[in-house]
Order: structure tokens, then sequence, then C-alpha cells
């Protein structure tokens, strides 16, 4: 793995027994040795210490760098408040999905996390389209989140003020000497915060939290099936450059403002799709089985046509539902909750139904 | 009891062979949440897909290691397919072959020649 790259927290993942894989161009520990059963079910009741430094670390200045963004993303920018965070997503003229992000109001510029895969993409597609703006991508920080019904505790045991965030805010704050960026928000369906800490005090403040008991290590094996359980997408799977947002089940995260002025790339599109609706959705999937289905698994309407109405993008066991869970495409006529569909496994149907995401009730402090 | 490279364990009775994974393909394939076993009464070639089993992570085959008949599989996995990580090379076994030729047996390796390859 001489190639990979490594996050400031390697030599401790290294440490703590993980296993590591390459993810996105970097040495990445997929499970610890509690296995990744243990560390979902531990991150639901207590809290999980992820590693996220692959993702990119992003700040944009500019006098209109609110106004320079929404040409290229379908967010609100302009409205958001100081200290306080949204989902979005960059997309393509014909309206598909570049990557998805998280941005932030903080102050004098605004915050971005990207994904590892599509850092490289995404930060030469705005220093091309983002005039007067200063990009800088922040490559001497780590990324750390705590999730689960714990974080709050263990991280205000750091510094109380952590306790005082909402869902969605961003602040300042010191935790364990270092000036830390936190957002409170994850990707896990849980509550948890972010924390962007200087690379040099990275290791000092992951096992800081660690030595809380509440506290393990996840690795990225976990990190899926619970973003699954969430109902979350991995971008790449669930959505790509040609799934629209609102075929993506991503409506909620388009502002109302943007949905009526248009403005963005693939606008056209989406404003059809919001109109006309889209002709395939996005939605969860319950294998009525026992067996996994996963990625790549073909959809049909019957047991026997060759009506093929969709594809399962992500998939697998999901520890807290006790069972398989899935999210996939269906053409619009079979997205109705409680249809139920037939998947094909190892050249054997077997049905699945239609199901609300997410899986697992969300836990966030609103 | 004989070892495949494929990671299974073979233990002969006679002419019936029950088979299973090893303690240490067990801790590789990590948390294991669905077991497909084949129907009793198949006959399987050897290098045949025969089992296949769903960890957390990944599907992964199970290879028939001999010429044969499903004579028995092991109906506790389809509740409990843990029990191939608690105990892989007893309770989480996974089907008995009666074998129609046991020659391959004198290549698979013993205990001691598995050893020296997974380390």
């Amino acid at each position: 793995m001489g190639d990979l790259k490594r996050t400031g927290l390697h030599d401790l993942h290294e440490k703590l027994g993980a296993k590591m894989v390459p993810f996105a161009g970097y040495s990445m520990p997929v499970q610890y040795p509690m296995g990744v059963m243990k560390e979902h079910l531990h991150t639901r009741a207590a809290a999980g210490l992820f590693d996220v430094s692959h993702m990119g670390q992003v700040i944009l200045r500019g006098e209109d760098v609110a106004g320079a963004l929404e040409a290229l993303i379908p967010q609100n920018v302009a409205e958001l408040g100081v200290g306080r965070q949204r989902y979005g997503f960059f997309t393509n003229e014909t309206g598909g999905i570049l990557d998805d992000l998280m941005f932030a109001n903080r102050g004098d510029h605004i915050f971005m996390v990207i994904n590892a895969a599509c850092k490289e993409a995404d930060l030469a597609h705005m220093r091309a389209k983002l005039e007067g703006v200063e990009i800088e991508e922040i490559t001497d920080r780590a990324l750390i989140a705590l999730q689960g019904p714990k974080a709050e505790a263990v991280l205000a045991g750091l510094n109380p003020a952590a306790a005082d965030m909402r869902f969605m805010d961003v602040a300042t704050m010191d935790l364990n000497g270092a000036e830390c960026w936190i957002s409170r928000s994850g990707y896990t369906g849980e509550d948890g915060y972010e924390v962007s800490v200087p690379e040099t005090q990275a290791v000092a403040l992951a096992e800081a939290l660690l030595a809380n008991d509440s506290v393990e290590p996840i690795g990225l094996g976990a990190r899926d099936s619970l973003r699954l359980e969430a109902g979350l997408c991995l971008y790449g799977n669930d959505i790509d450059e040609t799934t629209s947002p609102i075929e993506g089940g991503l409506t909620w995260a388009i502002q109302k403002r943007r949905r009526e002025e248009g403005g963005f790339p693939g606008a056209d599109r989406i404003q059809r799709e919001l109109a006309d609706g889209p002709a395939r959705k996005r939605v969860g999937l319950k294998p009525q089985g026992r067996a996994p289905m996963r990625e790549g698994v073909p959809l049909f309407a019957s047991e026997d046509g060759a009506d093929q109405i969709g594809l399962i993008t992500s998939g697998g066991f999901g520890p807290t539902v006790e069972g398989p869970v899935a999210m996939g495409y269906v053409i619009a006529d079979n997205a109705e909750t409680g249809t139920e569909i037939w998947g094909e496994l190892r050249g054997k149907r077997q049905l699945l139904t239609v199901t609300a995401l997410p899986f697992t009730p969300a836990n966030f402090k609103r | 009891m004989k070892f495949t490279e494929e990671h299974e364990w073979l233990l002969p009775d006679g002419d019936v062979v029950t088979v299973g994974i090893t303690d240490h393909a067990s801790e590789q394939l990590g948390d294991i949440v669905f077991v497909e076993l084949p129907e009793v009464g198949t006959e399987v070639s050897k290098d045949d897909e025969a089992v296949v089993i769903e960890s957390v992570k990944a599907a992964s085959d199970i290879l028939a290691p001999l010429d044969g008949e499903i004579i028995k599989v092991n109906e506790a996995l389809a509740d409990n397919p843990a029990l191939v990580n608690e105990d892989p090379q007893g309770d989480g076994w996974f089907f008995k072959i009666k074998a129609s030729d046991l020659s391959p047996m004198d290549d698979y390796m013993d205990a001691a020649a598995y050893k020296a390859m997974i380390e």
C-alpha cells in the first residue's frame, strides 16, 4: 500500500489494531478488533470515533462568495445564517450530481467538506467556475467524527459549550488545547459532531476522546452500514453524474427560493422534474428473506418477467435492523411505500418491499 | 481433519465428509449474517459453488471440495449464521457430502501444512 496517502491518525489506527484497506487513494481503517457489527451497534448505543480526514476541507473567501457558489449548487447559500451548516451538492449541466457536500457559514468565509474521491475534481471545478473567490484547500487539519447518543456528553467533557450546539450549528472551540472547527452533524443518523483539528494535535484529541469509556474507534465498514440504515446516500453508489437530486430523493435539500429561481447547472431538468415528477426514484428496499442484496442486484416487477424496473445501488446487512437493508432506483410507478418487487440474486428472484427511509429513526438534536 | 487452500476443513467418516470453514477464514470474513446452503440430495462436482456466505462486508463462495451428494446440511445456520463465527470448526459446519471419489483428500493439507500456509 506504498502509494496510498495516510491521514494524521494512521499510526493510531495501526496501534488500535485496525485492518487497513485502500479507500479513495488513502489507507483507511475498515474495522478494528471489535468488528463491523459491534462497532455499528456501539455507535448507536454510545459513541463512535471515526477518522474522516480523507475528506476534503476547503475554505472559500470573497466579496460575493455566496452568490458565486449559488451558481454551482442549488442550495440557498445567501441566507444561511452565520454559524449554520447545510447539506448540498454540485450539479452538472444535465442535472446530475458531481459530488455531495456540507457547507457552513463561518462569518468571513464558507467552510466546505467534500468527498475524498471527488476532491480534486471539485477543486478544479470551483477554481474554473468561482470568479472572485479565493479557494483554499486545508491540508494541515484532520477531520474526526464523534457520533452516537453519548457524543454530546463526551465532547462536553472536553468543552461544555459543545452541549449548547444544535443540529447543523458550527462553532470554533478549544478541545484538549486545540483550536477546533466543530459542526453538530455527521453521517450515521445519530446525534454527533464533526471536528476539524490541526493535524499535529489530532492524535492527542483522538486519544483524549478514546479515553472515555463510552467511545470506541469505528471503521469504514460500520460507517457504511450506519449511513445505509440512516437512508443517507453514498456518492458514486446512490447518486452520481446521471442521477438528479429529485430522482435521488434530495428535493428537501433544495430550498424554496432556488427551486423557483433556478440559476444553477441543470436547473432545466431539475425544475421540470419538480413540476412533473421524476421518471425513477431512489427508495428504501427491505429484502423479505434473510439474504443481503447488495449494489448491482437488478429489480423486477414480477417473479419471472423480463420487466426490469430498477437496480440496487447500496445494500447489505443492517445490524440495528437485524436484517438485510438496501436502497436503489425504481421507476416511479413502483416507488410507492409497500410495493412488493423482486430482486435477482444468484439467478433466483426474491421479494423486497419498498420501504420509507430511514430504516432507523434519526436521532438528531434539533 | 484435512484443509484446502480455500480455507475449508474436511472431516471424513468413511465416505461421508463434513465440510466447514477454518477459524482463520471465519476471522477474515468477519461477522457472518447469512449462509445459503445447498439442498439435500444435490449432486455436486469438485469446485462447484456449494455455499454462499454473506458477511457484513461481502458475499463469498464456498466450493465443493469433492465430487458427491450432499446428504445433510447444518439447518441451525438458517436461524443463527453467527455459529460460523462462534465455532467454525465445530457447530458452524456447513454440510456433509457422500463422496463418490475420496482421492482428492490425499492432496489436501494436514493441520501443520495449513498452519504454515496461513502464517
